[in-house]
């Protein structure tokens, strides 16, 4: 086994328990830097209460609600030993004002490194009301909008008022008002008045999106976030700032007075926009879905997402959702469907049959696809989709599965190139039995007349279009939202997704269904559970049986595999 | 466990005498000119009867009494309900249900920025416990008076917004209790705070 190389540790006091903490933690862009008294507090186990410091932001040092009480080690003397006190242990020297000796005098813990032997008085008395006078002045404009701010519930003002806050203002006197849902851009309402000015948002759009978009005007408290005059903020990642806007300054215009966060539920989930995988978490009430937020997985998306990715959602919810099950005859249900299917399949020669399948599948059911398509031989392929890569998470790339369907064998490095094949193998009529999942095929070279030449049509999936209208039978899918499964990035990353709430009417898993029919089919025994169903792939697709995978390993946060 | 039990005097065992005791009270009470608590001010036009008739007089419950939860409008007879969906939140028996207004806020005052879409309060799963009351930062929803919540089908206790509203009126408790604090406008908040913001000196 390979040993990880030693960290180089510190020791610290922390609220008078030593602890070891690493020298260095990397900084927003993943380089050491010294492990400030934040993140040492953070090792053991205490929250230091902060609003302008992000992992994945430059340090900016501005809100003071970090502020900390410390004492450091005295500096050694002329005999190059510390100051010892009496007891014989180094003696450390509370910091206090140089102006005004005894008055205790705090450093910001998110930019104050630590030094060994340092002690951080993470909840002393003077601590706490260092923390209470930053949020008085903090409050004093602030206009208490908590029961219409989209913020409440999950806003750290709120949060820290009641840890760290006074029970009650002593401001007596008319408060500032600054203006209130003003149009940023075409995806964000800032309302002034709820601004801590943080400047989180200044810096990710500077720093980390690359678009020097927002900026603070005026003066004192007066002062406000804006943008430059007549310049919308509209860059595709302007959303993530609503995101670590630690109160309810930014909102997103998407989300707003749509629902009150203590509702929504939150499932661990993936963007489907685009071969990148930003890992999401949905936040979903009753059936129904409000929004998408990113997770945090450095391997792939860090902290952040792109705003089209995350309004990429309402089809899930679309009034014309797929929910009947339909047969040649009209409505049928599963059980008949599936041995209708079967039936037909099991005559079906070899040659006769072909699938053209969305990589927007997953990695299972386009497993059990291939082994539904080798049964016959028959042509698989996928239908690309392209768009254009940007410089922070967008890929080209715009299927979220294309590597799971070259990995499973459904189509080659040229996605699509045997669409082509097989329009003409229906033409010739050598193709009778055409099995669609998830795309409209008659966008892509087979189009409405071809399908009618058919013998039989069998199509999958969740929005009606010109090939369901067409379809023999027509078995409504479900949205990644509504169903569990995998997906394998541009990368090789294989991630999981879960279900966050039931699919409409008899809309199915895919991977369920075609369970059913590769097992009537093929005769071939597999698992009806996705974690038996990963495993049996994960040991037959070459990629993931190299990289070891299964579905336990998977974690919440995906695997590699080589590609 | 053993009952004892006490013998009958020869007085008691005569059975008429006691009969006779039980006509006496009602007649008492049927020729009664004392005004009973239960009933109130009620009694003042019918002091001379106990029998009221229920359904169509009833009584004047007690101060505090919880009665059915109803959404009250403010003095100008505007909508108080932020939509801050904290009732729904607390209610145990899940008797609410709001609709949030979505990104344009519909509001009927200045300077709330929203209001429910819809509001409605199921009032068979209601058990009156008053929490969404004592929840609500905006002084919205009150238990008022009603008692006899009846009705001939469950849809027809669903009570949507404009009924609730209907129901509930203008707030003149909240008012009136504020302007004894000495706070005449603290009721209308939203309107106070623009206000303010309008007489400020303009920045941009
Ligand atoms: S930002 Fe936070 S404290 Fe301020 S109104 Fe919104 S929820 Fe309340
Ligand atoms: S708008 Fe939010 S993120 Fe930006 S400075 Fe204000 S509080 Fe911070
Ligand atoms: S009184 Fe209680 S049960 Fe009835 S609506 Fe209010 S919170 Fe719900
Ligand atoms: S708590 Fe009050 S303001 Fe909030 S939704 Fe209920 S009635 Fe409306
Ligand atoms: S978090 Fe340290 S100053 Fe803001």
């Amino acid at each position: 086994m390979q040993t990880e190389p030693a960290v180089e540790t510190v020791t610290v006091k922390v609220d008078g328990r030593a602890v070891e903490v690493p020298r260095t933690t990397p900084n927003w862009q993943g380089n050491p830097e010294p492990t400030t008294v934040l993140q040492a507090c953070k090792h053991a186990g205490i929250e230091i209460p902060h609003y302008c410091y992000h992992p994945k932001l430059p340090v900016a040092g501005n809100c003071r609600m970090c502020l900390v009480h410390v004492a450091m080690p005295g500096r050694p003397g002329p005999d190059g030993k510390p100051p010892m006190s009496e007891d014989g242990t180094p003696k450390v020297f509370p910091m206090q004002l140089p102006y005004e000796p005894g008055t205790p005098r705090g450093v910001i813990g998110c930019a104050t490194g630590i030094i060994p032997g340092m002690e951080i008085y993470a909840s002393s008395p003077e601590t706490r009301e260092m923390r209470e006078a930053v949020l008085e002045s903090l409050l004093i404009n602030h206009p208490l909008d908590c029961s219409i701010c989209d913020q409440a519930g999950e806003c750290k003002l709120q949060e820290y008022s009641v840890e760290h806050g006074q029970p009650e203002s002593r401001f007596a006197e008319v408060k500032v008002h600054k203006p209130k849902a003003v149009d940023l851009g075409p995806r964000i309402t800032l309302d002034a008045e709820r601004c801590v000015m943080c400047t989180r948002c200044i810096r990710f759009t500077a720093d980390v999106a690359g678009d020097d978009a927002l900026g603070i005007v005026n003066r004192g408290s007066y002062n406000a976030i804006s943008t430059y005059p007549g310049q919308p903020f509209d860059n595709n990642y302007t959303l993530n700032t609503v995101d670590i806007c630690p109160v309810g300054a930014l909102t997103s215009d998407d989300f707003r007075f749509q629902m009150r966060v203590w509702f929504l539920k939150e499932t661990k989930s993936l963007c489907t926009g685009c071969g990148t995988g930003c890992n999401t978490v949905i936040g979903s009430r009753e059936n129904k879905m409000y929004r998408y937020e990113p997770r945090r997985n450095n391997a792939v998306n860090s902290d952040w997402m792109c705003d089209a990715g995350r309004l990429d959602y309402k089809w899930i919810g679309r009034e014309d959702r797929l929910t009947k099950l339909r047969g040649p005859k009209g409505d049928i249900t599963w059980p008949s469907a599936l041995q209708e299917i079967s039936g037909h399949l099991a005559n079906a020669a070899e040659g006769s049959v072909a699938v053209v399948t969305s990589a927007r599948q997953t990695n299972e059911e386009l497993f059990l696809l291939k082994k539904l398509a080798k049964r016959y031989k028959a042509l698989t392929d996928a239908v690309p989709r392209k768009g254009e890569a940007d410089h922070l998470l967008v890929a080209g790339d715009r299927n979220p599965n294309t590597t799971g369907a070259q990995l499973t064998g459904i189509t080659t490095k040229r996605v699509g190139s045997r669409l082509a094949a097989i329009a003409k193998g229906i033409a010739s009529g050598k193709i009778t039995t055409l099995i669609v999942f998830g795309e409209d095929v008659t966008q892509h070279g087979i189009d409405a007349t071809l399908l009618g030449t058919l013998k039989l049509l069998i199509v999958s999936d969740i929005l009606p279009n010109a090939t369901t209208k067409k379809a023999n039978y027509l078995l409504p899918g479900c949205a990644h939202a509504e169903k569990r499964g995998t997906f394998t990035n541009v990368k090789g990353r294989v991630q999981k997704f879960t279900k966050a709430f039931e699919a409409p009417g008899d809309a199915m898993p895919e991977w369920e269904v075609l369970h059913e029919l590769v097992h009537a089919v093929t005769g071939l025994d597999g698992f009806n559970s996705i974690e038996g169903l990963f495993n049996q792939m994960a040991g037959e697709v070459k990629a993931f049986k190299a990289a070891g995978l299964t579905w336990a390993s998977l974690g919440d946060k995906g695997a590699d595999v080589k590609l | 466990m053993k009952v004892d039990r006490t013998e009958l005097t020869w007085w008691e065992r005569l059975y008429l005498p006691t009969l006779l005791n039980g006509f006496k009270v009602t007649l008492r009470h049927f020729f009664s000119w004392k005004r009973s608590e239960v009933y109130g001010d009620k009694q003042k036009n019918y002091s001379a009867k106990t029998t009221m008739q229920y359904p169509e007089e009833k009584w004047d419950v007690p101060t505090g009494y919880r009665g059915a939860p109803y959404l009250v409008k403010d003095v100008d007879d505007k909508t108080k309900c932020v939509s801050c969906q904290l009732c729904e939140f607390v209610c145990p028996p899940r008797a609410i249900r709001i609709t949030p207004p979505g990104d344009s806020g519909v509001v009927d005052r200045e300077g709330a920025e929203k209001m429910p879409k819809e509001f409605e309060i199921d009032m068979l799963r209601c058990i009156y416990c008053g929490y969404c009351q004592e929840v609500c930062p905006e002084e919205a929803i009150y238990l008022l008076k009603d008692n006899a919540i009846t009705g001939e089908s469950r849809e027809e206790l669903v009570y949507d917004m404009k009924k609730l509203l209907a129901l509930g009126g203008a707030d003149k408790r909240a008012y009136d209790h504020h302007v004894q604090d000495g706070v005449s406008d603290g009721i209308k908040k939203w309107e106070t705070k623009t206000r303010e913001a309008r007489e400020q000196p303009k920045f941009h």
